[in-house]
C-alpha cells in the first residue's frame, strides 16, 4: 500500500498518556496496545495472549483497568491513558514496584507491568483489601512463574506501608 | 571475609528495577531499522506427501521474501541430538504443523491473509497418534520401528522374586501433554550481512544450541554465528530446544532478504507448533513382602516424543532412571521408550520426564499400602531410601538423607492426623468430601550420567577496567534469578558488596559456553565453576602483590584496576572437571546418575465438591532438601512456581487433540491456574548441604514439578474412595466415574492387587 492510501485510512486522534497530550494519525481500529508500543515506544505493555485472557497488557484508562488488546484506539479518544512507564517518577519506584521487588513478585518480569497496574486499580478501588480481594482482583492477569503467592504479599504489604505512612 | 554475608540472604534481584518499570528488553520489543516481518507456512495434515505448492490470486507475491528449503545454504535440519528434524520441510510433512515456507514483509498485518493464501496439496498417508498406535506398528512413520530410544535398568534378579513375594500389585498411569505456557511468547529477530555473518536476538534458555543449529544450517564458522539472549518471559524448558527453530528461519529470512527480519510467534501459534511435555503411560508390577517391604519389581515407562527425535531420549533417561522414586529396590527392571507420533515433537519441560514417572510411582505407592492394608505413610517409610543403600541405577547413596525425619516434619506441619481425623467425620454428611495425599520423591541435579563431563562447561569471571566484576556465563535469566545467584557466588568467594558484581547478557560472542540453561544445574553446576573463576581472579591480584591476602573491597577495586591498566583484559576461566568419585557407565546405565540429589515430601489436602465435581486444593506443603538455600526468596519463588505450574498439571490442563493438532491452543480454552485458583502454597525447607555444588547448593528448579501431582490425586483418591490414575484429572472425569460407581464407602483401589 502507498503512503497515500495508507493515510486515507487513518483519522487523527488525541489523548493523554501518562498525563501527556498526544495527537496521532492511527487506524480506527488499531489496537491501543499496538499504538502504544509501535507509534509511543512504550514497550513496557506487554502482549501475552492478544485475546484479553492473560491482562498481561494491562493499563488504565480513565482509572479504569482495561486489557489494551482488545481496546481498538479509537476508543481512547479523548481519554487519559496510563502505562507502566507512568508509575515511576524519575527514578523512583512507585510503593507496588518497591513490594514487588522486596516480596518477589517479580520472576521473568513479562506479566508484571500489567500485575502492577493491575494491582493499582486494586488500591485505588479498596483501601484495605483482604488476601481474598488481591487474590480476585488479580485473577484477570496471569503469571505461570510465581504461583501468585509473592504477588500476593507484595500488594499486601503496599497496604501495610500505606497504612503505616 | 565472612562466609554468610551473601550466601543466603535475600539480595535485590539484580535486574528487578528493569522489570516492575517495565524497561526490560524483551525481543518483541527491540527494533532494527529497515526491518522486516516473518511468518511461517505450515502443513495443515498429519503425515503425507507434498504434491504442489500453489501461491493463490489476490496478493502482491511480489513483495514478500519467500524461503524454501532450496534456500538453505547448509544442511536442512534443526541439529539436536539427531539431525532428523528438517528445517523446512520438501517432501514429506510428519506433523500438521511443520513448517514449510518462510514469508516476510514489512506490513506485518499483510502477513496472515498472505500465509492462508498459500495452498499446498499433498498425497495423504496413514498418520498415527498415540503410544499404542505407534507400538501397534501398522505405519512406520520413525526409522525401522518408530522407537526413538530405549532404556533398560537392570538391578538384581527380578525374575527371582515373584515366588517369594506375599503381594503382587500391578497398576497402569498415565499423564497427558502439558504447553509452558510462559507468558512471553517464542520470538527471534535476525540480520545478516556478509562480513560478520548472522547474528539473532531472542527469547532462549541455551544460547549454544542456536549456535551449533545456525552453523550447520547456515554453513558458517562459529565465529560468524552469533546469538544473544533478550530478557525472557518464561521458559521452563519451552524455550530450550524450539528457539533454534524459530531463529533458524528469522536466519533464513535474513540472508535472503539482506535486511533484518522478526519473527514472533502469537499465542495460538506458539501453543500448536512448539513442544510440549511429553505424554506418558507407566505400568509397575510390584513384588511386596507381607510387612509392606518392595521386593522388586518391573517398571515399563513409556513416553510420546511426537514426530521427530529432540531431546525424546535424553527425556526417557530421566523419567526412567526416576521410576523408582526415593525408595529401596533390592532387584528392578526399569524398561524405557521413547516412541514417535504424527504429533509436534514433545520436548523439555521442567521436569523433563521425572514428573511422569514420578506421578506413577506415587499413585502406585499408595496402591500397595491399600493391598498390603498399611497407611500410605506406613509404607513409604518402611520402604525410603537409607544412606548407604543404592538406587534403581545402584548409585549409592551418600548424602546423610533421613527421609523418615523429612516426613515427620511434613505431616507435623500439615496437622495430618488431627485433620485426617476430622475429614473421617465430616466426610461422612453434606456435599463435599475432603482428602490428604502424600508424595516423597526426588529429583536428580545437573546432567545426568557422564552429561556434564560431555558439556565440559567453561565460565568466566572478568576483573573490568573500573575495578568492578563480571561473571561471563551462557547461563540464561529467565525468571530464576539467574544474574542475582551467580552475582552472589562470585562476590561470597571474593568477599566483595553483592553491588560490585554482574552479569553479562548471554551473548555468544561475549560468554563461553557454559552449557544449556536446563536441568536444575545452574546454581549447582555453573555456580561452582563461577566460585572458582572468581577465586582465580583473587588468586591473580594476591600472587602479582596487587592485593594483600586480607583486603578491602576498595582494595580490591584498586588493586583490579591496576591489573588492567597494567596487563589489558583480565579474565579467569574454569572448565568443569568431573569428580573423581564419581562413575556412569552409559551401556549398562548404571552408576552415578546425578552428582546430588533434592530430595521431598508434599502433603496436599483438597476438597472435592460432589455437586460440580471440582477438586479444591486448600492447602499445599512443600517440604524438601535442596542443600543451601542460595536466597531464600528466589528459592522459595522458585518452589511456589512449580507447585502452581504442577496443580495446572494435575487438575486444569488439558491438551485436546484432533488428527494430531492442539484443538484449544489459547489461553481462553487451555486453563492455567489463576490467583483465586490457588491455595496459599507452604514452603520449607532443610539443608543438608553438598560437596559439589557451589557453598552447598544443589538444583532445585526443577523439583517442585514433580510432586503436587501425585499428592493430589492421591488426596482425592482418599476424599472420594475412587481410584484415579491418569491427570489431568478434570471434573467431567470425576463426574463419569462417581455416575458410574457411586461414592465407596471406604478408599478402594481397584482390583489389582492380587494377595498370594
Amino acid at each position: 500500500m502507498s503512503d497515500l492510501a495508507d493515510n486515507r485510512f487513518k483519522v487523527e486522534i488525541s489523548f493523554k498518556v501518562n498525563a501527556q497530550p498526544k495527537t496521532l494519525r492511527v487506524y480506527p481500529m488499531e489496537r491501543l496496545l499496538d499504538v502504544l508500543r509501535l507509534e509511543l515506544g512504550l514497550t513496557g505493555t506487554k502482549e501475552g495472549c492478544g485475546e484479553g485472557e492473560c491482562g498481561s497488557c494491562s493499563v488504565l484508562m480513565d482509572g479504569i483497568l482495561v486489557n489494551s488488546c482488545l481496546v481498538p484506539v479509537l476508543q481512547a479518544e479523548g481519554s487519559s491513558v496510563a502505562t507502566i512507564e507512568g508509575l515511576t517518577t524519575g527514578e523512583t519506584l512507585n510503593p507496588l514496584q518497591q513490594t514487588f521487588l522486596d516480596c518477589g513478585g517479580a520472576q521473568c518480569g513479562i506479566c508484571t507491568p500489567g500485575m502492577i497496574l493491575a494491582a493499582s486499580y486494586l488500591l485505588s478501588r479498596k483501601e484495605k483489601p483482604t488476601v481474598e480481594e488481591i487474590r480476585e482482583g488479580l485473577s484477570g492477569n496471569l503469571c505461570r512463574c510465581t504461583g501468585y503467592n509473592q504477588i500476593v504479599e507484595a500488594v499486601a504489604e503496599a497496604v501495610r506501608r500505606r497504612t503505616i505512612a | 571475609m565472612g562466609s554468610d554475608r551473601i550466601i543466603g540472604n535475600s539480595v535485590p534481584r539484580k535486574e528487578g528495577r528493569d522489570k516492575v518499570t517495565g524497561r526490560s528488553q524483551y525481543v518483541d520489543d527491540m527494533v532494527l531499522p529497515n526491518m522486516l516481518f516473518g511468518a511461517t507456512v505450515r502443513s495443515r495434515i498429519p503425515r503425507g506427501r507434498i504434491k504442489e505448492i500453489t501461491f493463490g490470486p489476490g496478493i502482491a507475491w511480489d513483495e514478500f521474501v519467500i524461503v524454501s528449503a532450496k534456500d538453505i545454504p547448509g544442511k536442512n535440519c534443526i541439529s539436536l541430538i539427531g539431525d532428523d528434524q528438517p528445517c523446512l520441510a520438501t517432501e514429506l510433512v510428519n506433523h500438521p504443523e511443520e513448517p514449510i515456507l518462510l514469508l516476510a514483509h514489512p506490513d506485518r498485518h499483510l502477513l496472515p491473509q498472505a500465509v492462508e493464501s498459500v495452498a499446498i496439496d499433498y498425497d495423504p498417508l496413514p498418520p498415527i497418534f498415540t503410544i499404542e498406535e505407534s507400538e501397534s506398528r501398522s505405519e512406520i512413520i520413525w526409522g525401522e520401528d518408530n522407537v526413538f530410544k530405549t532404556y533398560l535398568i537392570e538391578k538384581g534378579n527380578v525374575d527371582d522374586i515373584w515366588a517369594t513375594a506375599d503381594y503382587i500389585i500391578e497398576g497402569e498411569y498415565s499423564t497427558g501433554a502439558q504447553e509452558q505456557l510462559y507468558i512471553e511468547n517464542n520470538g527471534m529477530i535476525a540480520a545478516f550481512d556478509s562480513a560478520q555473518g548472522i547474528t539473532v536476538w531472542g527469547s532462549l534458555q541455551c544460547p549454544y544450541y542456536i549456535h551449533k543449529a545456525l552453523m550447520e544450517l547456515c554453513q558458517l564458522p562459529a565465529e560468524k554465528v552469533r546469538v544473544v539472549q533478550m530478557e525472557t518471559g518464561g521458559a521452563f524448558g519451552g524455550k530450550e530446544e524450539y528457539p533454534s527453530m524459530i531463529a533458524a528461519h528469522a536466519a533464513l529470512l535474513a540472508i535472503k532478504s539482506g535486511r533484518p527480519v522478526k519473527l514472533i510467534y502469537d499465542r495460538m501459534e506458539d501453543m500448536a507448533a512448539t513442544t510440549k511435555r511429553h505424554p506418558s503411560r507407566t505400568r509397575h508390577r510390584t513384588a511386596v513382602s507381607k510387612d509392606g517391604k518392595i521386593l522388586g519389581g518391573e517398571i515399563e515407562f513409556t513416553i510420546d516424543g511426537g514426530a521427530y527425535l529432540t531431546l525424546s531420549p535424553v527425556v526417557l533417561s530421566r523419567g526412567a532412571i526416576h521410576a523408582g522414586g526415593p525408595y529401596y529396590w533390592p532387584s528392578v527392571r526399569i524398561r524405557a521408550k521413547a516412541v514417535a507420533t504424527n504429533v509436534p515433537p514433545h520436548g523439555a519441560f521442567r521436569g523433563f520426564g521425572a514428573p511422569q514417572s514420578l506421578f506413577a510411582m506415587e499413585r502406585h505407592m499408595d496402591r500397595i499400602a491399600q493391598a498390603v492394608g498399611l497407611s500410605p505413610i506406613e509404607i513409604r517409610r518402611r520402604n525410603f531410601l537409607q544412606p548407604g543403600e543404592t538406587t534403581t541405577t545402584e548409585q549409592i547413596v551418600r548424602e546423610p538423607i533421613n527421609l523418615g525425619k523429612l516426613l515427620n516434619r511434613a505431616l507435623e506441619i500439615s496437622e495430618y492426623d488431627s485433620k485426617k481425623q476430622r475429614f473421617a467425620n465430616e466426610n461422612r454428611n453434606g456435599d463435599t468430601r475432603k482428602g490428604l495425599g502424600i508424595a516423597a520423591f526426588l529429583h536428580g541435579a545437573g546432567f545426568t550420567g557422564s552429561g556434564e563431563r560431555y558439556l565440559s562447561s567453561v565460565v568466566g569471571v572478568e576483573g573490568c577496567a573500573d575495578g568492578s566484576v563480571r561473571v561471563l556465563v551462557s547461563s540464561a535469566e529467565f525468571g530464576q534469578g539467574t544474574k542475582t545467584v551467580l552475582s552472589q557466588i562470585a562476590a561470597e568467594a571474593l568477599g566483595l558488596p553483592y553491588e560490585n558484581v554482574s552479569v553479562a547478557q548471554p551473548d555468544t560472542l561475549e560468554v563461553p559456553n557454559s552449557g544449556p540453561t536446563v536441568a536444575s544445574r545452574t546454581a549447582m553446576v555453573v555456580g561452582k565453576l563461577v566460585q572458582s573463576a572468581a577465586l582465580g581472579i583473587r588468586q591473580t591480584l594476591v600472587s602479582s602483590k596487587l592485593l594483600p591476602e586480607s583486603y578491602s573491597a576498595d582494595e580490591f577495586r584498586t588493586a583490579c584496576r591496576q591489573h588492567v591498566a597494567k596487563h589489558g583484559q583480565f579474565r579467569s576461566w574454569s572448565r568443569y572437571e568431573a569428580p573423581t568419585d564419581i562413575f556412569w557407565d552409559d551401556e549398562e546405565y548404571r552408576g552415578e546418575a546425578y552428582a546430588a540429589f533434592a530430595w521431598a515430601v508434599y502433603i496436599a489436602e483438597v476438597t472435592v465438591d460432589l455437586t460440580t465435581y471440582s477438586v479444591c486444593v486448600d492447602d499445599f506443603v512443600a517440604l524438601q532438601e535442596v542443600g543451601k538455600v542460595l536466597h531464600p526468596l528466589l528459592a522459595k519463588g522458585q518452589i511456589i512456581g512449580g507447585v502452581a505450574q504442577a496443580i495446572g498439571f494435575s487438575l486444569y490442563e488439558k491438551v485436546v487433540w484432533q488428527n494430531g493438532r492442539m484443538q484449544n491452543c489459547q489461553m481462553t480454552n487451555y486453563i492455567m491456574p489463576t490467583s483465586s485458583d490457588l491455595p496459599p502454597i507452604r514452603v520449607f525447607f532443610e539443608e543438608l548441604g553438598n560437596v559439589y555444588g557451589a557453598y552447598g547448593a544443589k538444583g532445585i528448579g526443577e523439583l517442585p514439578m514433580d510432586g503436587p501431582a501425585p499428592a493430589i490425586v492421591n488426596a482425592v483418591v482418599e476424599a472420594i474412595g475412587v481410584p484415579f490414575d491418569f491427570i489431568p484429572l478434570l471434573p467431567e472425569d470425576i463426574e463419569d466415574r462417581l455416575s458410574a460407581d457411586g461414592l465407596a464407602a471406604s478408599p478402594q483401589q481397584s482390583g489389582v492387587g492380587v494377595a498370594r
